[in-house]
């Protein structure tokens, strides 16, 4: 570091680190696929886990070879985009962390890393580790909402929501629906994610109204879309990124079986 | 090119109410008849496309993202603000208009300011209704915080992911919609040319970007919320799909594009570790409420943060704005943390960047309590850093973050072509050269859920517009364009990446067009820029085919959008002799007095919004002015002292 420079962080700056790559190659959906070696040169402990991959894109495309595709947008951790399967865990080793924000620090140099895209019939694979989370959207369309037209809302204060209440909707809210669930559950289900978001609104005055109809219509529509059934093995909970919590999938099993039983719910 | 802002008549609180009476209406059973393409899915774009939805038109909706819950809105940390004055401190819909015309620095039209001021408050009862579980007190009220630029209490927030939990309450409604039917989703398609038949917006070019396939949408209107340009700096806190080539295809169709200078730096992202760095990360302003911005006082000084006591601290923001100290506006915070920084005495790994520092606020309220306020902001900056902000001050470091500027659009947000309305951060509308902090969200879904909805019924109750058939002439002339470009990319074959263009030409920009800029160096980037145009189109490598998910060719794609459209924005920058809010010329400052080296507006001539007009390919924009008169707040020195 060059004198002069006021106090910084003792970490390295250098780009030195290597990694072999062992990443799935897949043309596109009909393709079979297969794993491919690269080799990540001179990598930064700062980067990210995608700006080595970006890295490792720029060398390919220099050498007229096409880039590896994966999904990525905000590499912020919020928007959910990104995916990727890192050494058999879904989002990586880092708990509590999609795989935009993991950094290269965490691993050691040298180290052989297996990168795959998510695993589940419902997530079929568009191009390398880019997959389909389409059915996602389509639970949502299900009834994953309130259903209230734009204007006419009463004051927003003339609903009091304790506190209490309004956090754990907020846990349970704070899904980013990037699939992660579906990718580490062996069954691939995806009920994390669906009770996320029965979770959010079954805790809030708001939700009440629809709230049987909504955790049926959710439910079915996430069997037919071909992922699993929940059989509370909890690799879900262990891979989430937004560290949601399995208790939501209790309750929505309680609210599934009152409405189930109820027979209400049902156009 | 005549721009007719169609500001109504009357007194200002009363301006919106008249007008909504005047606007005419779609006959309810008529509405189902008028299609209507919305682009983008954010705030804007799905309040609009769910509300209009509701209303009974027949809507098609277009994002890039492979889900319209992605939309980078969802990034926004800190809040929305509304006049509700819940808090009792003296807030009001006129106070909030004033907060948000003097934080732009007289830029922005009265009456939009004041409207959207107006119908902030129903926005927090539509997302109340919908479920956003915003923050609540003990009683089980709406809990406020308060941000920079404001002395009242009146931002409401869902922890530190407020754009999230607000992007997924539009994305509920909007998903509601594309369930009954009422509204077509078409996610991972990218919009490349907007077609105008007959002077009116008549649909949109799309290209599939799983299959490749370039298609054609026809409708009565077309709905542009496709977001802001910061990327064409390439660092910048915006999402890597984030692109101008919506607004600039528009823009080259004859929407004249709104002060593209005004571009605003945001004052708490983490600083820059390298040249591998794909984008900045922003840590909400919330932050400034309880950490304090300091630098050492003395330049080069090399201790540890701890072994720096507060004698030799200096703690420069409260101490040039005492009365709103660590919270003053996003634009002098940035431009102090860049004079700190520039005397030698900024901190970290190439002393870019200050500290931020929350020992104070732990003292006196707890670590509990700013676990509980900030504790996903505190995690994120130890994630990306590696360091522990309760342990040590955080550095911090402005990055670009916001573009205020955008297409022009009138007070019904409909551009200069008839039939194509934008929204949200994409236009250029509310908040003249400077966005004060948590008003973005307020924007965008103000637009979408209050404004188009009652606007475009007015466009299409009044023109009766045809809908073009999607196989005229127009649609494939255009199409044709777009596969030419592509094939163009193609064959190149060239030595260099789209990355490596964007990466040099955001570098150019920052240095010479970002947070200050000067006629000397505006001037060399104008000559720069289109060098590095025609080096692309020679030199670029684009792997891979036309028919297939490409990302090398969508990168491309708007990489060759930015290098046009950058040279827009240093022409905007180079003619606006005068500092203003997000835009600061060195040869506009203050040089004595109590306001030395603030920035100098110049409200005499240049009081008027900038918009350009396309004249065609290489040749120099029209610029085309709306004057902005001021009949309630007489434009002043905006002074936070």
């Amino acid at each position: 570091m060059p004198s002069g420079i006021p106090f910084g962080n003792s970490k390295s700056r250098k780009l030195d680190m290597n990694f072999t790559l062992h990443v799935w190659r897949q043309a596109n959906a009909k393709d079979q696929g297969h794993l491919e070696t690269y080799v990540a040169h001179e990598i930064s402990p700062d980067m990210s886990f995608l700006e080595m991959l970006d890295v490792v894109n720029e060398r390919l495309i220099k050498d007229n070879k096409e880039p590896i595709a994966f999904d990525h947008d905000c590499r912020e951790g919020i928007c959910g985009t990104c995916s990727l399967v890192i050494n058999g865990v879904a989002h990586g080793p880092e708990k509590a962390t999609t795989t935009c924000q993991l950094h290269m620090r965490k691993f050691a140099d040298g180290a052989e890393i297996f990168i795959e895209p998510w695993r589940a019939k419902a997530f079929p694979v568009i191009r390398d580790l880019v997959v389909d989370r389409s059915a996602f959207d389509r639970i949502i369309q299900a009834g994953g909402f309130v259903s209230v037209n734009t204007g006419g809302a009463p004051d927003g204060n003339a609903l009091p929501i304790p506190k209490d209440n309004a956090e754990t909707a907020m846990d349970a809210a704070a899904c980013i629906g990037c699939g992660a669930c579906a990718a580490a559950c062996k069954n691939a289900s995806a009920m994390l994610f669906v009770s996320a978001k029965v979770g959010h609104l079954a805790n809030l005055p708001q939700g009440q109204p629809e709230r049987l109809r909504r955790v049926l219509k959710m439910v079915e529509q996430h069997d037919k879309e071909g992922f699993g059934n929940c059989t509370n093995q909890y690799e879900c909970e262990a891979v989430c990124p937004k560290e949601i919590s399995v208790a939501f999938i209790a309750q929505l099993n309680r609210d599934y079986l009152k409405a189930s039983l109820l027979g209400s719910g049902r156009d | 090119m005549k721009l007719d802002s169609k500001i109504p008549g009357g007194p200002l609180d009363k301006k919106w109410d008249s007008h909504r009476f005047n606007l005419k209406l779609v006959n309810p059973a008529n509405k189902r008849k008028y299609h209507v393409l919305v682009v983008g899915t954010g705030l804007a774009g799905a309040a609009a496309a769910a509300t209009m939805a509701e209303l009974g038109y027949s809507v098609e909706c277009f994002c890039y993202q492979d889900s319209p819950r992605r939309a980078h809105s969802i990034a926004a940390q800190g809040g929305i603000n509304a006049a509700k004055n819940y808090q009792n401190d003296g807030d009001s819909a006129y106070r909030l208009f004033y907060d948000t015309l003097k934080g732009g620095e007289f830029r922005a039209r009265e009456a939009n300011v004041y409207r959207l001021a107006q119908i902030s408050t129903a926005i927090i009862d539509q997302c109340v209704a919908q479920g956003v579980p915003f923050a609540r007190e003990y009683g089980g009220q709406l809990d406020n915080r308060s941000f920079g630029g404001a002395q009242v209490s009146r931002t409401f927030y869902c922890r530190g992911q407020t754009g999230q939990q607000l992007l997924l309450g539009a994305y509920s409604a909007l998903s509601r919609q594309i369930g009954l039917g009422k509204v077509k989703m078409h996610p991972r398609t990218e919009m490349v040319d907007l077609v105008v038949v007959d002077g009116k917006a008549a649909g949109i070019v799309v290209r599939d970007m799983v299959t490749g396939e370039v298609r054609s949408h026809s409708g009565h209107a077309v709905i542009l919320a496709t977001g802001g340009y910061s990327n064409v700096y390439f660092l910048s806190t915006n999402a890597t799909g984030c692109n101008v080539t919506a607004t600039y295809r528009a823009y080259k169709k004859g929407a004249a594009f709104a002060n593209p200078c005004y571009t605003q730096i945001h004052p708490t992202c983490i600083p820059v570790s390298g040249d591998h760095q794909s984008k900045l990360t922003l840590m909400s302003e919330s932050l400034r409420n309880d950490g304090r911005i300091w630098v050492p006082k003395k330049a080069g000084d090399s201790r540890h943060p701890s072994q720096i006591p507060d004698s030799d601290r200096d703690y420069y923001l409260e101490r040039k704005y005492p009365s709103f100290g660590n919270l003053a506006p996003r634009d002098i915070s940035s431009r102090a943390a860049k004079e700190a920084c520039d005397e030698g005495r900024g901190v970290g790994p190439g002393g870019r960047g200050v500290y931020l520092d929350f020992a104070d606020a732990i003292r006196r309220l707890g670590r509990n309590k700013i676990e509980e306020k900030y504790g996903n902001l505190f995690e994120m900056y130890e994630r990306i850093t590696g360091e522990n902000g309760y342990e040590q001050p955080m550095r911090i470091y402005p990055a670009l973050h916001y573009t205020m500027g955008g297409t022009w659009v009138d007070y019904n947000l409909m551009s200069t072509i008839p039939g194509l309305f934008v929204l949200g951060e994409a236009n250029f509308s509310d908040h003249g050269a400077n966005r004060l902090g948590a008003s973005a969200l307020m924007q965008g879904l103000a637009d979408g859920y209050f404004v188009i909805p009652y606007t475009i019924g007015d466009y299409l109750a009044t023109g009766k517009p045809a809908r073009v058939a999607a196989d005229h002439a127009e649609f494939k002339r255009s199409m044709d364009e777009f596969q030419t470009q592509t094939n163009r990319l193609l064959s190149i074959k060239g030595k260099k990446t789209a990355v490596e263009y964007h990466r040099e030409l955001g570098k150019m920009m920052w240095d010479a067009c970002g947070m200050a800029r000067n006629e000397a160096g505006l001037k060399k980037l104008l000559q720069k820029i289109p060098d590095l145009r025609q080096e692309f189109w020679g030199n670029v490598n684009v792997p891979g085919g036309g028919a297939e998910l490409n990302i090398s060719l969508e990168r491309a794609g708007r990489v060759a959008d930015y290098l046009e459209f950058a040279e827009l924005l240093c022409r905007d920058a180079l003619t606006r002799a005068e500092s203003c809010g997000g835009h600061f010329r060195e040869e506009f400052q203050y040089t004595e007095g109590e306001e030395k080296g603030e920035a100098k507006p110049d409200h005499a001539n240049f009081a008027h919004a900038a918009a350009w007009e396309y004249a065609g390919p290489d040749k120099e924009p029209i610029l085309n002015k709306e004057p902005l008169t001021f009949e309630y707040v007489k434009p002043t020195v905006r002074s936070y002292k």
